[in-house]
């Protein structure tokens, strides 16, 4: 085709070289996510380096007429960076550098491509601490957590990559460049454009540098441990901690499913028998820390807890910690395909939600456990299948349908740090009614008229039509 | 697009290509049911079989990608194609038929096989299994210069395939030295020009014994005669008998470093035999897709080792140890493989081969495999506990890096650490980044030179950083190639010296107790 041709050597001329990707045996390795069950193939990938580039790129596509699709390692949970319908892949792993951290203000600026860890450990080495921690921070770049309004472990007391958000630049469909907030703490200049973009999935522009608030560094933190013999037991523990008004910096659940999973994996000691756990740190002054870790205690003893144990130092923290991070290791080696889901409500409702998925996964005949963000009421539904079983995946899709529902009807939401993408765009009317929609709708139009950015993600053509389920 | 796009539905963006999975355990399509068109469908027997094995063990990958902080050639080049989830997901597209097997060849090959990757996983994805049942199918139809066609069958197949070819290896090496070919060579620049990186391993090789030389007396199999050397005063630990692995470049170019092992052995109270006819462990034919030609070696090794009546199969080689005590799912896959062929329903191919199934041709060789592997130990494994004989001080701060193979396959991480640090007035400092592969991976520093040359840069700032004046290892490609790092960045002239942890503990017990 001698118009794509074209395009590809207008393309070749902004990347560097080695920065563009064309041939096919290449390009299957950019048509997916961490997302289980969807592919693409994009047109090519580009590797870019500056702000200017990507203006250069997303003018081409423009002309064009070509999709663009922002990604950092692709390791998103909703489809958001797979190229459905090809087009131009824009990847920032190169464009990574930490070009200042503020001192004096406490704010980092970064570039998109900067994995979060580096920030953590840049920020750290001078007693400063930037509190998001997805669980892929360890491969995730900072521009995907912004793009995701990344969530993680410390979500409940400090909340998640947007509240951290403190200014961008955002290139947008029409190659020009937007500069949003800054380093200020108080900010009310127009309408919030920095929130606008955080969470936009790249459909509304494409964030090229990232100003973050920074605290300092908590001196010192604990841990401890609870197992329950049942789910309302350590629901009421959550929530006797929040009426307590300690508000811890982790506060995690793990249902029997997946503790069993966890001893099978790791054979850490878990008591058998066991149907809820929780794990809770607290971090900050030590006298703090350990009178809020104390009361914890104190309280899910109250709630019929089986077994309460409080890390005495670091390293038996870590220990204790141990069942949390094999969480996902461990389900995910029982079958073929992981699918984790991120299904949310508010914390009060956590127990009703925690025997919806039950009920969803009974009914349907599929394998659910649940681990997750107690604390903030976001919890990870985790379905072990195989894709390969056409058969079993309806049954997966309707039983996620009714965990999404059961979501929706507790005051929850479809989604609570993984985003939209494709997966759950069919759900989102659930979430915001059509006028909530129209909203969207109008948003994307404005600023992408011709529908170059990321198309076919987050906003929905059509909702899906609840299927109406009888309480068993 | 279509809105309502679906898991598992057929619809723009939903994967469709997938065979549908057997019945539980069974693995899955086989190779005449591949997508048409596949390079599954178009390979036969035994080489399909394999391919299909390693497409069933892609579908295990979850994408999450925390395989790619831990990928040396990912971290150099952060592309996905060169990273483990890419090359996972390029051989599921291939297997599939979606992209030619060729057009993976060169994403295969630019990887280390560090299996880091492996470590790192949360799904448990057999990286290296699939890798090394691709790699058959793709050695059976990459097109290969002359050349390099010639040097590998010298190479690999002539030179490590036989115990004949590693004896020829040690006199040529030997000869080679004495002859003032070697000095030649080095004045004329010929290597330089022709193979620099075969010239840089060749700068570093240590100064041959003579090739009569053996590393220690062979005993027959079975002969239980006194032992050469007084049991050492040991903690009430029975004397036991130890079969020593010479390991092929290992014995060629560091020899010493076996006769360093085996006085320590023997130190630590242990009779040692070195049985004749053990060949090269495999791995390097193995990697390199020659899957025949490594059961040939593994096939022969088993046989040498059955005929000695030993506690333990030792090596001090972190790579040839992995490759032993993975012998036995190499014969499990090729069993597996050999049932498929035949249009049998095979049992599972990876690794979940049900004993007492009639194999193939019958040999029993998965059930000799696991006889030989459970009885191999790497040297730090057997000896990090054991009661050794008073050493003297050696005056060093020492930092080690890890083998990939000993660490990743093998799960050895503490025991060389805890070996090293029981030698008295030896200063441990732990190396950045041990973890991470040196970029020697076997033959891989000839095979690609520039990205070995910027792992290995990358790695000898790390441990110039540590200040250490000795650099220990446990792994013969490693310890060659940390040659190479130690001269080309010259930490050698500063005096740094690369050893193998056998030959720092031989020095400190050469010396004996402190005063004494």
């Amino acid at each position: 085709m001698a118009a794509g041709e074209v395009w590809l050597r207008e393309l070749e001329a902004i990347g560097g070289p080695g920065d563009v990707v064309v041939r096919p045996g290449d390009l299957a390795a950019y048509g997916y996510d961490a997302t289980p069950g969807y592919r693409g193939v994009p047109d090519a990938v580009v590797f870019v380096r500056s702000t200017e580039q990507v203006q250069e790129v997303v003018r081409l596509a423009r002309r064009h007429r070509l999709p663009v699709i922002a990604r950092g390692s692709g390791t998103n949970l909703s489809g958001g960076t797979v190229p459905v319908s090809g087009g131009i892949v824009v990847a920032f792993a190169r464009m990574n550098r930490i070009l200042e951290i503020d001192e004096a203000n406490l704010t980092v600026t970064v570039e998109p491509g900067v994995l979060t860890a580096q920030i953590h450990q840049a920020v750290e080495e001078r007693g400063l601490f930037y509190p998001p921690d997805p669980g892929s921070m360890a491969i995730s770049t900072i521009g995907g957590n912004v793009a995701e309004n990344a969530g993680g472990l410390r979500g409940l007391k400090y909340g998640v990559t947007g509240d951290y958000v403190m200014g961008l630049d955002a290139v947008l469909a029409s190659g020009e460049l937007v500069r949003t907030g800054g380093k200020n703490v108080k900010d009310v200049a127009g309408y919030d454009l920095t929130s606008l973009f955080v969470g936009s999935e790249g459909t509304l522009g494409i964030v090229t540098r990232v100003t973050l608030k920074l605290l300092p560094l908590p001196e010192y933190r604990r841990v401890a441990v609870a197992t329950f013999g049942a789910v309302e037991a350590a629901a009421r523990a959550v929530s006797r901690i929040i009426a307590a008004r300690i508000v811890p910096a982790t506060l995690e659940f793990l249902d029997r499913g997946t503790i069993g999973a966890v001893e099978d994996y790791a054979h850490v000691g878990l008591p058998t028998g066991v149907e809820a756990m929780l794990l809770m740190a607290q971090d900050g002054p030590q006298p703090v820390v350990d009178r809020d870790v104390e009361r914890m205690a104190v309280l899910c003893r109250e709630e019929g807890a089986l077994d309460v144990q409080v890390a005495a130092s670091p390293q038996e923290g870590d220990r204790l910690m141990a069942a949390r991070r094999f969480a996902l290791s461990a389900l995910a080696r029982r079958r073929p395909t992981t699918i984790l889901e991120d299904a949310t409500v508010p914390r009060s409702r956590l127990a009703e939600m925690v025997r919806a998925i039950q009920r969803a996964a009974r009914r349907h005949e599929v394998e659910i456990c649940t681990f997750g963000h107690a604390g903030d009421g976001n919890l990870h539904p985790t379905c072990l299948t195989d894709e390969r079983d056409p058969a079993e995946m309806e049954r997966v899709e309707a039983a996620f349908e009714e965990i999404f529902a059961a979501a929706v009807d507790l005051g929850g939401t479809i989604t609570g740090e993984h985003g939209v993408g494709l997966s759950k765009r069919s759900y989102l009317g659930w979430k915001l009614g059509e006028t909530g929609l129209g909203v969207l709708r109008a948003v994307k139009q404005a600023l992408d008229p011709e529908g170059i950015l990321n198309p076919g993600k987050v906003v929905p053509e059509t909702t899906r039509r609840r299927q109406v389920v009888r309480s068993a | 697009m279509r809105a309502n796009t679906t898991r598992g539905v057929a619809e723009p963006g939903a994967e469709t290509t997938a065979p549908p999975a057997g019945a539980p355990g069974a693995s899955g399509a086989g190779p005449t049911q591949a997508a048409a068109g596949g390079p599954a469908g178009s390979f036969g027997g035994v080489l399909g079989a394999l391919l299909a094995n390693a497409r069933d063990l892609t579908y295990q990958c979850m994408r999450c990608g925390f395989c790619l902080p831990a990928c040396p050639t990912y971290r150099e080049t952060l592309l996905e194609t060169e990273g483990p989830r890419g090359r996972i997901q390029l051989v599921r597209a291939a297997a599939e038929g979606r992209i030619g097997l060729l057009e993976i060849a060169a994403h295969l090959d630019l990887c280390i096989g560090c299996r880091a990757c492996e470590t790192a996983c949360p799904a448990g994805v057999q990286y290296g299994a699939i890798l090394e049942q691709v790699r058959p199918a793709i050695e059976e139809r990459a097109p290969r210069r002359p050349v390099e066609r010639w040097a590998r069958t010298l190479g690999i197949g002539v030179v490590l395939g036989h115990p004949a070819g590693i004896r020829w290896a040690r006199w040529g090496l030997w000869l080679y030295q004495r002859s003032g070919l070697a000095a030649l060579v080095r004045a004329t620049g010929l290597l330089r020009r022709l193979a620099p990186a075969m010239a840089r391993l060749e700068e570093v090789l240590p100064r041959q014994p003579a090739p009569w030389v053996r590393t220690a007396t062979h005993r027959p199999a079975g002969g239980a005669g006194a032992p050469r050397v007084a049991a050492s005063p040991g903690g009430g630990v029975g004397r036991r008998r130890v079969a020593f692995f010479e390991g092929c470049v290992q014995s060629a170019a560091l020899f010493e470093v076996n006769r360093a092992a085996v006085r320590v052995l023997r130190a630590a109270g242990f009779e040692v035999v070195v049985p004749q006819g053990q060949g090269c462990c495999g791995a390097v034919h193995a990697h390199a897709g020659q899957y025949e030609r490594a059961l040939e070696q593994a096939r022969r090794n088993i046989a040498v080792f059955e005929r000695v009546d030993a506690d333990y199969v030792v090596n001090i080689a972190g790579g040839c140890g992995a490759a032993m005590k993975e012998y036995p799912e190499w014969f499990e896959r090729e069993r597996a493989a050999r049932a498929a062929a035949a249009g049998g329903h095979g049992s599972p191919a990876n690794g979940a081969a049900a004993d007492g199934v009639p194999a193939a041709g019958g040999d029993g060789w998965v059930e000799r495999a696991r006889r030989l592997a459970a009885r191999v130990r790497d040297f730090s494994e057997l000896l990090a506990d054991h009661p050794l004989p008073p050493m003297g001080p050696v005056d060093a701060t020492v930092t080690y890096q890890d083998s990939c193979h000993l660490r990743n396959v093998q799960k050895i991480v503490s025991e060389p650490r805890r070996l090293l640090q029981r030698v008295p007035g030896l200063r441990y400092v732990e190396l950045p980044g041990a973890d991470r592969c040196c970029g020697a991976g076997g033959i891989y520093n000839l095979t690609q030179p520039a990205m070995s040359a910027r792992v290995l840069e990358e790695k000898m700032e790390q441990v110039r950083a540590t200040g250490a004046s000795i650099l220990a290892v446990a792994n013969t490609p490693c310890h060659l190639q940390l040659l190479v790092g130690a001269r080309s960045s010259g930490l050698a002239r500063e005096g740094l010296k690369v050893r193998h942890i056998a030959e720092i503990l031989d020095e400190a017990l050469a010396k004996g107790p402190k005063g004494g």
